[in-house]
């Protein structure tokens, strides 16, 4: 029963699988740009969920172009505006990640945090 | 409506615009344009308060004025308001604390950036504390979160890098739980408003439907606000961010940024979901577990951490157990205290921070626990400041960290399975915390033998001076300490004067300022 529950909602279950990809692959790897790829994934895995629930089958997007008005010809506006604002936010963290991650590679010629922090700690500062 | 209900939005407003402002001024007249709007901002919460007491509830401002499910809204009830005043002015005060080291070690031309970053962070603390919309308190979290990054990494040493580097990832972690948190009870309540969603939790919890995925969305959203908070096993850029970073930015980061997730946390337990579905999660006794490690784990890392800077901000670590042990008691009593401990943590643990600077500034720019024995009797005024944080953190009385425990063990009285591991985790914990701390106080007045002198100017404090290499500024210069007068500067000393005044105002005259709490914390249901 439980797995028939989850095969009519696939999508979601897509979703979460995505998002525990993301998730692992930005807190377990330690290639910084891996990381970075990793909360992409976990963003989108987020807004593919978001999207979703605003989703209604066999409805159009909330344009009108032939003079429908009526709300139940449309899906759910609001988790596309949700999505829209998150997509901002990912892009912005993303370039700063980015910028921070050019930083350290141009001083320590390495991508890998740990072992930036390994030569940090023999520095001993 | 009366004019005064529009000053939280103008607040936000106003610390929002004078961001970019500031990018296009220079250093120092951003800086008086950063302390003028944080003054006005202070004023205008000042007043918030006041008509917010005298109308005796809550009002709501509707932005654009749309009615309720379209529009976005900001809700003001006293604690809101008192909040943002305490904020204001641990904010000011950490501004005025830490002049000369950001002169120092901030680049010349970088020097109006690091206000844009205040600014912008005392906007979104603004927001996180006023808005009444799930949705509008994420974006305002990632805004936290971005300008917090800016304040590790403007002082630019590979260290602060690659703190900054740990503290996004982490930070970043917690904001994906957090969005998919409110995407889940976005889904199962239909609104983003959190009165809007209360009801529909309420009418949800009644008929048992959705259980699991209420939980779900209340678990998530938890986690990923404590994640951001450095809860105890999410604290490993902790240190290296409030050690590193110049003396501002840790005070700042410590004593307001975590206090801003927390504050959201709590108004997620009590305003959006509830606190009858809250009680009767099992979220709750996870973060109550977590809460008493940390208490314990951040006092013993604390202990053994050879660093002044650094061992403050393991006691950050200790003290965020704290609060969230508070929250996880899951009654009004324990919320209360946490409430009230992380004013009390505010105030203490950004005075310790400016005056471990001050002690540092004596001891030849080193902050190695070898190099500042007998600091507080060549800078007297933050030797005598860190004594007063010292003892306001183990809790002596008259200091502000005794009430909150007070009220923590207070708020354990009489519950059922938490009271004994409660009171017994405050007792460790005061004892450990009584080590660390005393161990910094009686080491900061004990005289320095003079061979000893002698010697620590050429073998003491120079390996840490290569840290600095580079830097501009008398940090760097190795030395054996110097006097520092109070008037040398003026702005740190009136810095540490208000923070110990701050102390002692929440320590010896706490009555009002738990009930007024406790007004604000019954208007937010």
């Amino acid at each position: 029963m439980h797995l028939e529950y989850l095969l009519n909602n696939y999508e979601e279950a897509v979703a979460m699988i995505l998002f525990g990809i993301g998730f692992s692959n930005l807190l377990l790897q330690k290639n910084l740009i891996k990381k970075i790829i990793g909360l992409n994934i976990m963003d989108t895995a987020t807004y593919l969920f978001l999207a979703l629930k605003g989703y209604i089958a066999d409805r159009k997007a909330p344009v009108v172009v032939d003079g429908i008005t009526s709300a139940e010809a449309y899906i759910n506006p609001i988790p596309s505006g949700l999505v829209l604002t998150g997509i901002v936010v990912s892009v912005s963290v993303t370039a700063l990640m980015l910028s921070l991650t050019i930083r350290l590679y141009r001083r320590y010629h390495t991508l890998d945090l740990d072992e930036i922090t390994t030569r940090l700690r023999k520095e001993g500062k | 409506m009366a004019f005064v209900q529009n000053f939280p939005f103008m607040s936000i407003i106003l610390s929002l615009f004078s961001g970019p402002l500031c990018s296009v001024l220079d250093g120092k007249r951003a800086r008086r344009v950063n302390a003028a709007v944080i003054v006005i901002i202070g004023g205008m919460s000042i007043c918030t308060l006041r008509y917010v007491i005298s109308a005796g509830r809550p009002y709501v401002y509707r932005m654009g004025h749309f009615p309720a499910p379209w529009g976005n809204e900001i809700r003001v009830g006293v604690l809101e308001a008192f909040m943002a005043c305490f904020f204001c002015a641990v904010t000011l005060l950490c501004m005025l604390g830490g002049i000369r080291e950001r002169e120092a070690q901030i680049e010349e031309g970088k020097q109006n950036l690091y206000y844009v970053m205040v600014n912008l962070l005392l906007c979104s603390l603004l927001a996180l504390i006023y808005t009444n919309d799930l949705f509008t308190a994420y974006v305002f979290v990632e805004i936290n979160t971005i300008s917090a990054c800016g304040l590790i990494m403007i002082r630019q040493t590979g260290r602060t890098f690659e703190a900054a580097a740990r503290y996004m990832i982490m930070s970043l972690l917690g904001s994906g739980l957090l969005l998919l948190g409110i995407s889940y009870l976005y889904a199962v309540t239909g609104h983003l408003l959190m009165s809007d969603i209360r009801q529909q939790v309420q009418t949800i919890a009644a008929t048992g439907q959705y259980h699991i995925s209420l939980m779900v969305a209340l678990g998530l959203m938890s986690v990923g606000l404590a994640i951001k908070s450095a809860l105890y096993p999410f604290h490993a850029w902790l240190p290296d961010a409030y050690g590193y970073s110049t003396l501002s930015s840790s005070a700042i980061l410590s004593s307001l940024v975590s206090k801003g997730y927390i504050f959201l946390l709590v108004k997620i337990f009590y305003r959006v979901v509830g606190a009858q579905v809250v009680r009767e999660s099992k979220v709750v006794n996870v973060l109550f577990v977590f809460g008493i490690a940390g208490m314990i784990m951040g006092s013993l890392s604390a202990i053994r951490e050879g660093n002044l800077r650094r061992m403050i901000a393991y006691s950050s670590v200790a003290q965020i157990g704290y609060i969230y042990m508070g929250l996880g008691l899951a009654t009004e009593a324990g919320s209360i205290a946490s409430l009230y401990h992380v004013l009390s943590h505010g105030a203490t643990k950004s005075l310790l921070f400016v005056a471990a600077a001050g002690l540092a500034d004596a001891s030849g720019g080193s902050d190695k626990y070898g190099d500042i024995t007998g600091a507080g009797f060549r800078n007297r005024l933050a030797g005598v400041a860190f004594t007063v944080g010292s003892l306001s953190m183990v809790g002596m009385p008259m200091f502000s960290g005794f009430i909150s425990k007070l009220l923590f063990a207070q708020a354990a009285v009489g519950h059922t399975h938490k009271m004994f591991p409660t009171v017994i985790a405050l007792a460790i914990s005061t004892v450990l915390n009584a080590v660390y701390f005393m161990k910094t106080v009686i080491r900061i007045y004990t005289r320095r033998p003079m061979e000893q002198a002698g010697g620590s100017g050429a073998a003491g404090p120079s390996p840490d001076a290569g840290a600095h290499a580079g830097m501009p500024g008398t940090e760097s210069l190795p030395g054996a300490g110097r006097q520092v007068s109070l008037w040398e500067q003026p702005a740190k000393t009136a810095a540490l004067l208000c923070f110990i005044l701050l102390n002692l105002i929440l320590g010896l005259n706490s009555d009002p300022i738990v009930r007024l709490i406790q007004s604000g914390f019954e208007m937010f249901e």
